[in-house]
């Protein structure tokens, strides 16, 4: 029943804290090539989905599927295999504070690879300097803004050239210029690595500026009110809370 | 009671509460309301609103409000609770237009309205939860016990993802750092035992007995003993700071996301350090304890070096320092596992890190002495 070209379906996923039901019933399907966006307003549960999507948490009911094969029954083995071919970027970058920029790249590499340490030190700068951050490779995370942080975030994410990149917040904290620019890496990446993006956010520049589908999670209602290319929710949709959302509360009709 | 008026004033603060008609409860404000002069009695309003007979209308009166902040809001935003609580009906006329907003602001429905569950269980509640808690927490530990066993048999396979690199560095942190502060305990648990022990001997004239005593006393127990509680409190606590830390800054989640499990990467070397550095501390202390014996024996007893170290080579036996030293092994994995356990499950704010560092101290100190009085039986019974 999954489509030909699915990457990642989400079949009747609930989500929980204890007794306290997050999110009820959520079923989606990202394709491959996607910039997938998760949005809603703040405590929807955006980034909980996404913990729950990479294994971080485990569902109350439903499951995630890979390709076809169900990560949330599959055996921690399989789990790990799976999860090498995703990268996160976490939402304050989630960097290794006790490793420099080069060593926080290089840890997948030289874990997962067949690599030496000078090539893996060499393809840590390489991809340092793809998200614009050459020359930095002996900074620690905690020497840098929290700009380079996220790209620094971001290109360990893409160390190991995965299939699907999440992104948790990836504009929160920066400036419209570097949010932007994030933007722009993002779409870049997408374009060149061929990989299937999923972005949890709320900011509707982003939103509009990179989302070819989406999923709206309605905090009131406790599940996902629409689902679709942002563009289109934002004009068609009949749900009036998606609309307000989407066109940041003003007009209804 | 038309006319009757309550008033407080505190400073330059005013405040006048009175009917002005049967159902009408006038609120008059003014001078200069501060959030320093402490709070406003609201129990003069409570009281005029209580009287009967009913209130059915609430006005207020801020003609003479000179100055203001806050406080004088949070004030009659009680009132305006108060009088509506009350069925009366709330007219704001009186108030000036800027209150007037912050008020409507206050009030204003929000779109989501936060719910947490306030009430404080009843005793039986709070004492059941307690048990079943206590009970979960035995579970994790066995649980966790179960899944560095696991790690240990995939070490063991060579199919750990963890560094070698990680392990060494960890051994100096643990080890080698580790030295002056065993030095200093090793050598005064030494000379503090033989203090003790020369009072009451000298009293029989077996002083020479001192180098038996602390002999026996620091190798079977006091050396593994003293070192695992400074390890407790060095490394045990570093370990869960550590862990919790990277829990708080979500480094762990990227551990396992990355396909590097935090139990291979995080807990195996920590626990293998540990559990490789303490024998050899446990070693070192045993020989300063003796040296801090001898120091004593020496010095205040008047025995030769060479009387007091022949003294304690025949009352000490091999088996008593490899049971010590093997004691030492067990107290390290103890401290290494309840220090990685509370990083592991610490939650996501700075105080859990805190209480986390805290309980990792306690839990391995408990383990340590209850593991002495296990083996203290268990070796008795052996005949060892």
């Amino acid at each position: 029943m999954s489509t030909p070209d699915a990457h990642i379906e989400v079949r009747h996923l609930t989500m929980a804290y204890g007794s306290f039901v997050v999110m009820n019933d959520l079923s989606f399907t990202i394709r491959r090539g996607d910039v997938f966006i998760i949005m809603g307003g703040s405590g929807s549960g955006k980034s909980t989905l996404l913990q729950h999507m990479i294994g971080l948490r485990e569902p109350a009911a439903g499951e995630v599927l890979y390709e076809g094969v169900s990560f949330t029954r599959a055996e921690p083995e399989v789990r790990m295999r799976l999860l090498r071919r995703c990268g996160v970027l976490y939402q304050g970058g989630g960097l290794w504070s006790s490793m420099t920029l080069a060593e926080n790249i290089g840890l997948p590499l030289s874990q997962f690879t067949p690599l030496g340490p000078r090539d893996v030190r060499e393809l840590a700068s390489f991809k340092l300097a793809l998200v614009g951050l050459r020359g930095f490779e002996d900074f620690y995370p905690s020497e840098i803004s929290g700009g380079m942080q996220k790209r620094a975030g971001l290109a360990r994410a893409m160390a190991l050239d995965p299939d699907v990149l999440f992104f948790d917040e990836p504009g929160a904290g920066l400036d419209p210029i570097s949010s932007r620019r994030l933007d722009d890496l993002i779409v870049e990446l997408r374009d060149s690595l061929g990989a299937t993006v999923v972005v949890v956010t709320h900011e509707l520049a982003s939103i509009f500026a990179i989302g070819t589908n989406s999923v709206f999670l309605d905090t009131d209602r406790r599940t996902m009110t629409a689902a679709g290319p942002p563009r289109v929710l934002r004009d068609e949709s009949p749900d009036p809370t998606v609309r307000r959302f989407l066109r940041r509360g003003d007009g209804t009709g | 009671m038309p006319g009757a008026e309550q008033s407080s004033d505190s400073g330059d603060r005013r405040l006048a509460v009175g009917r002005v008609a049967e159902d009408t409860v006038v609120v008059r404000v003014g001078g200069t309301w501060r959030l320093d002069a402490g709070a406003p009695p609201l129990a003069a309003v409570e009281g005029a609103l209580a009287r009967p007979p009913a209130v059915r209308r609430v006005r207020f009166d801020a003609g003479a409000l000179c100055r203001f902040d806050s406080s004088v809001v949070a004030f009659l935003a009680s009132v305006v609770a108060l009088g509506k609580a009350r069925g009366a009906a709330v007219d704001e006329d009186g108030l000036p237009p800027g209150i007037r907003r912050i008020l409507a602001l206050a009030d204003a429905v929000p779109e989501t309205t936060a719910r947490r569950p306030s009430s404080r269980p009843d005793l039986l509640t709070r004492v059941g939860e307690r048990a079943l808690g206590a009970l979960e927490a035995g579970h994790e530990f066995l649980r966790f016990v179960g899944e560095i066993t696991r790690g240990g048999v995939q070490v063991l396979r060579r199919r750990a993802r963890y560094r070698t690199s990680d392990v060494v560095l960890l051994m100096q942190q643990v080890g080698a750092d580790a030295l002056p502060i065993v030095t200093l305990v090793g050598f005064l648990v030494g000379a503090i035992l033989a203090f003790v022990g020369a009072v009451q001997l000298e009293q029989f004239g077996a002083a020479i007995y001192v180098a038996n005593l602390v002999g026996i006393a620091i190798v079977r127990d006091m050396g593994a003993m003293m070192t695992a509680i400074v390890m407790a409190g060095r490394s045990g606590a570093s370990f869960a700071a550590e862990l919790a830390t990277m829990n708080v800054t979500q480094e762990t989640d990227a551990l396992t996301t990355t396909g590097l499990p935090p139990l291979e990467f995080l807990v195996l070397p920590r626990v293998i350090a540990l559990c490789a550095m303490m024998p050899l501390l446990c070693l070192y202390a045993d020989l300063l304890g003796i040296v801090g014996g001898g120091v004593v024996g020496t010095g205040m007893l008047g025995l030769s070096a060479r009387t007091y170290a022949q003294q304690t080579a025949g009352a000490v036996s091999v088996t008593d320092l490899v049971g010590g030293v093997f004691k030492a092994g067990v107290y390290g994995l103890l401290i290494a596992i309840a220090g990685c356990l509370r990083g592991m499950a610490a939650g996501r704010s700075s105080s859990a890190v805190g209480a986390a560092t805290t309980s990792a101290v306690v839990t391995s100190i408990v383990l340590v002495i209850a593991a002495c009085g296990v083996f203290s039986v268990v070796f008795y019974v052996l005949g060892i």
